[in-house]
């Protein structure tokens, strides 16, 4: 197998790579905010008392986990479609992923939840402090910093799931790269070039969810135990 | 002087099984009562109810001038009054002593955060651990866990205490050292109800002993009727106890 490389002829690319790797970023943190927020709710009302919201919750996460991301891209952009909601690529794209990783979360966040002993709660009750207190205070906080770990490596799969979103034309990374090797025919390249940025963003975004790790949880910063 | 807890006539069920049948007793302001009995007696129970982490089927319940039966009582408020140490410490492991003991009285008494650190720094006095303010949980013996989680409690500045076990999991050496705090709180002035089964601390520092049998109150006294057991059951758990 002879194969001439040919890089350079990518070079005029360099512009369309990088709006496409920024594009890539800001759609994974605005879906891992959002993601993040509607499964720590979604966690919540799948352990309240409240039967149907725990049902409802429950069945959301299991759809969710249990069909291909990409069928759910199709569902929700054409579904909205045809139900005379016509969103921007962009929103459409990053809804998908709000949806699909709001459900992954919820489950992550909720094992977090599970591991906090009854005796943490009786205790915060004991002391006078409310429902929503105790979620936030003696649930919630050592429960992230328990599962996150598992929370930023779901974030992270999350980035490089994104690349699906280019099958509604997202012009993200893989999108980019798609009418880029359409144009230049280098596919090889365009795909190893695609695929050492993809590589470097997970890096990147790991590295950042070290530090932010750090900076929020200052227990584990102080002793580098796990919690 | 009045009662600030009065129990009458409390029934409890965990589904079938009927664990207080009838438990009637009142501690008096400034009192410190000893609970003791077997495991399944009901002690623990009688305790819970107090602050109402187990809610009652029948009888009436008032601690502190708040009705404990009432379906409308200000949980809240009544937990303010009513401070509670556990067996397994509780402490919360991802905040620092301090915030342990900061936590509910900025939370719930809106104490601002530049009071708060000499808040936690008053309580850690008075159970001997003011260095540890910055150390985490994991970082403390049982012992110490324990003090603080009195510290935390006594930083809401309760009307009553309740003691649920609480050298329970300790060993001989750290259990005096939670003793001698309890001791110099109940020397204070502290409204103290102890489940415990340290005899020798029922005997020298509890105002009144109640021994509990099968969901009831079976003998009640000085501490000085452990000596002088009149119930049969009662000497029987003293000879094996001790």
């Amino acid at each position: 197998m002879r194969y001439n490389f040919d890089f350079a002829s990518l070079q005029e690319y360099w512009p369309e790579f990088l709006r496409g790797a920024l594009m890539t970023l800001e759609m994974t943190v605005i879906a891992c905010v959002l993601g993040l927020v509607i499964g720590v709710f979604c966690a919540i009302g799948r352990r309240g008392k409240r039967k149907w919201l725990a049902t409802l919750c429950g069945a959301y996460v299991e759809i969710v986990r249990n069909t291909p991301y990409l069928i759910q891209i199709f569902f929700i952009f054409f579904g909205l479609a045809s139900a005379g909601l016509k969103l921007p690529i962009f929103a459409a794209a990053v809804l998908t992923m709000v949806f699909n990783v709001g459900a992954y979360t919820a489950e992550i966040v909720r094992a977090g939840m599970d591991t906090i002993h009854p005796g943490q709660i009786e205790a915060a009750e004991a002391l006078g402090l409310s429902t929503p207190q105790i979620y936030w205070d003696v649930i919630l906080r050592p429960s992230l910093e328990r599962v996150y770990p598992s929370l930023s490596g779901q974030f992270v799969l999350m980035m490089l799931s994104s690349s699906v979103t280019s099958q509604i034309s997202a012009e993200e990374l893989t999108g980019v790269a798609n009418s880029v090797q359409s144009e230049s025919f280098r596919s090889f390249e365009t795909f190893i070039v695609v695929a050492v940025l993809y590589f470097a963003m997970a890096m990147l975004l790991k590295f950042a969810f070290h530090l932010f790790g750090q900076a929020i949880f200052p227990r584990r910063r102080r002793l580098g135990t796990p919690l | 002087m009045s009662a600030v807890v009065k129990l009458h006539d409390i029934h409890k069920s965990f589904g079938s099984v009927e664990v207080l049948k009838g438990v009637s007793f009142e501690i008096e302001k400034g009192e410190v009562v000893a609970i003791i009995g077997r495991s399944g007696s009901g002690k623990s129970t009688a305790l819970r109810c107090i602050n109402r982490l187990e809610t009652i089927q029948s009888g009436t319940l008032e601690v502190c001038g708040h009705r404990v039966d009432d379906q409308s009582l200000d949980l809240r408020a009544l937990r303010q009054d009513v401070g509670m140490v556990f067996q397994s410490y509780n402490l919360f492991p991802h905040l620092t002593v301090e915030q342990n003991i900061t936590l509910a009285p900025r939370r719930v008494k809106g104490v601002p955060n530049r009071e708060a650190r000499a808040l936690a720094l008053e309580s850690l006095q008075r159970v001997g651990l003011a260095e540890k303010i910055d150390a985490y949980p994991e970082q403390l013996s049982g012992g110490q866990q324990q003090r603080v989680a009195i510290a935390r409690s006594l930083a809401m500045q309760p009307k009553v205490m309740l003691f649920d076990e609480v050298t329970s999991a300790l060993d001989p050496q750290l259990t005096g050292e939670v003793l001698r705090v309890m001791e110099t709180l109940a020397r204070g002035g502290m409204t103290m109800a102890v489940v415990t089964h340290e005899m020798a601390f029922a005997r020298r520092v509890a105002n009144r002993v109640i021994f509990m049998h099968q969901g009831k109150v079976w003998e009640t006294g000085p501490g000085d009727m452990l000596a002088d057991p009149k119930t049969a059951e009662l000497r029987d758990f003293i000879s094996n106890g001790l």
